[in-house]
């Protein structure tokens, strides 16, 4: 086992469907809401806390071995978007094909088999940690940066925006990164000792609102 | 029980309302007690449910104050309630943040309707809210929150609400919104609120959604209808007003019940 | 209560011959090729021309819109259940090459959903002539070109043209019009391609998409006589 592992699960290129989804930054785009480096920041931060947090502590407890099954039952209740659970459970199932062929493990093809559509993915992120050798912070930290980096990278398509100021956008987010892990891996400890209830639930209601849109878009560059 | 016991400790004060079937289709009140600055007082009803209204006592709560509403409509009940007011969450001498937390249960073949009126976040208050329903099985809901982020012109305050369903002892829907000054970064930007200054959810759970739920629909640039995972559906809007959030509730209210 | 999610098989890893239940699964062929140069036509032609005697299914790749899953709904090529989109997030390549899955899991649902199918084809959203299909999602591949857009494509080469198992030159009809020099494209992609197969095409011509079909068709034989 190994810490690099890490690195090939939070690689950008890792083939697990996320180049295909936004993050809900091409709704916000298309409202209007974010126009560039600045709104797009602001856009990051605000996801960061709210369904970057969430995903993050789900991530970290699934590496802390809690059950898979249960932590899906609480990302349903923390998803009230059906789009997004849609989303959310299409790149879990890619996520999962990924980590069997990398870190294959009974607890992977368990999970597989009792979710054959998919099981919410940051659920699937951190069971494929935890099958790399990697603990509850890495995941977290996967999870949390996935959340910021994959509306910046769509951002650039988007937007045309200078790839640079996006990168840039990410490297300031770096430290309040480290924070939401520490608090989503925190709050794992607490789900372990006191149940999946100690989870946060933090929710951003244009994400919520933005995702059903987007949804039912005729013409989109992105799946969400 | 309603005391005032000094700056620190704020005011505790906890209202309890049960309602049970009378067994031959109409509602009782067994418990109606406002022990308080909340005081429960028992409305006309149209129907066959019973009504009540929420009055407060006082202006409130504020910075310390710990305030608790318990309601329950047991098995055969219909029950409502309502608030005279909008809640006003006020900064205190204290320091403490003040909380105010709402625990229903709707039991069997029962039907709860949790609809007050808004909640406003004052410049400088602190308040916690935690709303948590309990359903049966077979239990109906219906339960409005309104937020509003200071009175007209004016700053928010802080607030933090979380809000949790739970039916047959399964979780249904878990959201929390937290926003004002030393929220967590982001909460008025392009993905939580984007200025917007007034919130909305409107979540009803009934039984024979679990045949039929109604699709995902959008309610206006800034509002949706979402089935949750279960039978129930959610619908959350975000607008510059409270009177606007609460017209598409409205809305939505009249065509899902 | 979780109205979400259905319990069936299991899903399959990799692109695996046999699916999870242990029939073997459909024989994938990917169309790539430049935007414009007439995929979706042969798509639509090759369903018309095998419909009857293969059980087919199709996967589209749009870049932005639904446009070519909707173009062979509206020329009723297929049932609906049998045409499914795929979203690429502005990069049709990568759907297709470095991360396969979103496509692997189209293909498997189509055969989940409707059963045993013969042949998948999965077409590539318009991209450039480095595109190519990943050897994880299909089993050959066929690149379109057309007489208009440039007859030096051959002479050029890149991945696609050099290496797909079929190289379609398609519109020939509109060569005396845009004066490409067939028999150049012809001998440029003999130098390309060594042995591998070239085929002029013209869809409005009375052969159509016929050598295409028949390539299609040995393909598929190939594949079934290998199980």
């Amino acid at each position: 086992m190994s810490q690099a592992a890490l690195l090939v699960l939070a690689d950008g290129r890792f083939p697990a469907g996320g180049h295909a989804h936004s993050g809900g930054a091409e709704e916000a785009v298309k409202a209007g809401r974010v126009t560039g480096a600045a709104d797009l920041e602001e856009f990051c931060r605000g996801r960061l806390h709210t369904t970057g947090l969430v995903s993050a502590a789900l991530a970290a407890a699934a590496a802390l071995g809690l059950d898979p099954l249960e932590l899906d039952e609480a990302a349903d209740a923390r998803t009230p978007s059906a789009a997004l659970r849609v989303a959310g459970r299409r790149l879990g199932r890619q996520m999962m094909r990924a980590a069997r062929s990398a870190w294959p493990d009974p607890s992977l093809d368990q999970l597989a088999a009792a979710r054959p559509k998919g099981a919410h993915q940051p659920v699937v992120l951190g069971l494929a940690a935890r099958a790399a050798g990697l603990g509850a912070r890495d995941a977290a930290y996967c999870s949390a940066y996935e959340c910021v980096s994959g509306p910046a990278t769509a951002t650039v398509r988007l937007l045309s925006l200078d790839p640079f100021d996006a990168t840039g956008v990410l490297a300031r987010l770096a430290p309040e990164l480290d924070l939401v892990v520490r608090e989503a891996a925190e709050a794992a400890q607490r789900a372990v000792a006191d149940g999946v209830d100690e989870l946060p639930a933090a929710s951003a209601p244009l994400l919520e609102v933005g995702a059903e849109a987007h949804a039912g878009w005729p013409a989109r560059l992105f799946a969400s | 029980m309603t005391v005032r016991t000094g700056v620190a400790s704020g005011v505790r004060g906890t209202a309890r309302i049960t309602a049970r079937g009378d067994g031959r289709g109409g509602t009782v009140l067994p418990v109606l007690d406002g022990e308080g600055p909340i005081v429960p007082r028992r409305t006309r009803s149209a129907g066959a449910g019973a009504r009540v209204t929420l009055v407060g006592a006082m202006s409130g709560p504020l910075g310390g104050d710990h305030l608790t509403v318990e309601a329950a409509s047991r098995e055969g009940a219909r029950l409502q309630i309502g608030s005279a007011a909008a809640t006003l969450a006020l900064p205190g001498q204290s320091k403490e943040a003040a909380r105010y937390d709402v625990r229903l249960t709707v039991g069997d073949a029962s039907e709860l309707h949790w609809l007050p009126e808004q909640l406003i976040s004052v410049r400088d208050s602190d308040l916690r809210v935690t709303t948590r329903a309990d359903l049966a099985a077979s239990a109906s809901l219906v339960l409005r929150e309104e937020q509003v982020l200071g009175r007209t012109g004016e700053e928010a305050g802080r607030l933090t609400s979380r809000l949790t369903v739970r039916r047959a002892g399964r979780l249904l829907l878990d959201q929390e919104l937290s926003c004002g000054p030393g929220a967590p970064g982001g909460w008025d930007g392009p993905a939580v609120l984007a200025g917007h200054r007034a919130i909305g959810q409107l979540v009803i759970v009934r039984p024979e959604f679990d045949q039929h739920r109604p699709g995902p629909a959008l309610l206006g640039e800034t509002a949706s209808l979402t089935p949750l995972a279960g039978p129930a559906v959610l619908v959350t809007a975000v607008a510059p007003d409270a009177l606007r959030v609460r017209r598409t509730l409205d809305e939505a209210l009249r065509t899902l019940t | 209560m979780h109205l979400d999610h259905s319990h069936d098989e299991s899903t399959a890893v990799s692109a695996d011959a046999h699916r999870p239940d242990g029939h073997r699964r459909a024989l994938r062929i990917g169309l790539g090729g430049p935007v414009g140069s007439g995929k979706t036509a042969t798509v639509a032609a090759l369903c018309k021309e095998l419909r009857e005697e293969l059980s087919l299914a199709v996967v589209t790749n749009d870049i932005y819109t639904r446009e070519d899953a909707e173009f062979l709904l509206r020329e009723a090529v297929l049932p609906p259940e049998r045409i499914t989109a795929v979203e690429t997030g502005a990069c049709p390549h990568t759907a297709i090459r470095d991360d396969i899955s979103a496509n692997l899991e189209a293909v498997e649902d189509l055969e989940d959903e409707i059963g045993p199918l013969d042949l998948i084809l999965v077409e590539s959203g318009g991209d450039n002539l480095t595109a190519t299909f990943s050897k994880g999602l299909v089993d050959a591949q066929i690149f379109v070109i057309d007489v208009a857009g440039g007859d030096d494509i051959p002479r050029k080469g890149g991945p696609g043209v050099t290496t797909a198992d079929l190289l379609v030159v398609n519109k020939t009809d509109l060569a005396p019009y845009v004066g490409s020099d067939l028999e150049g494209m012809a001998a440029d992609a003999k130098a390309q391609r060594a042995e591998l197969p070239v085929i002029f095409q013209s869809l409005r011509s009375d052969v159509g998409v016929g050598p295409v079909a028949a390539w299609a068709r040995a393909q598929y034989a190939a594949w079934a006589a290998s199980a």
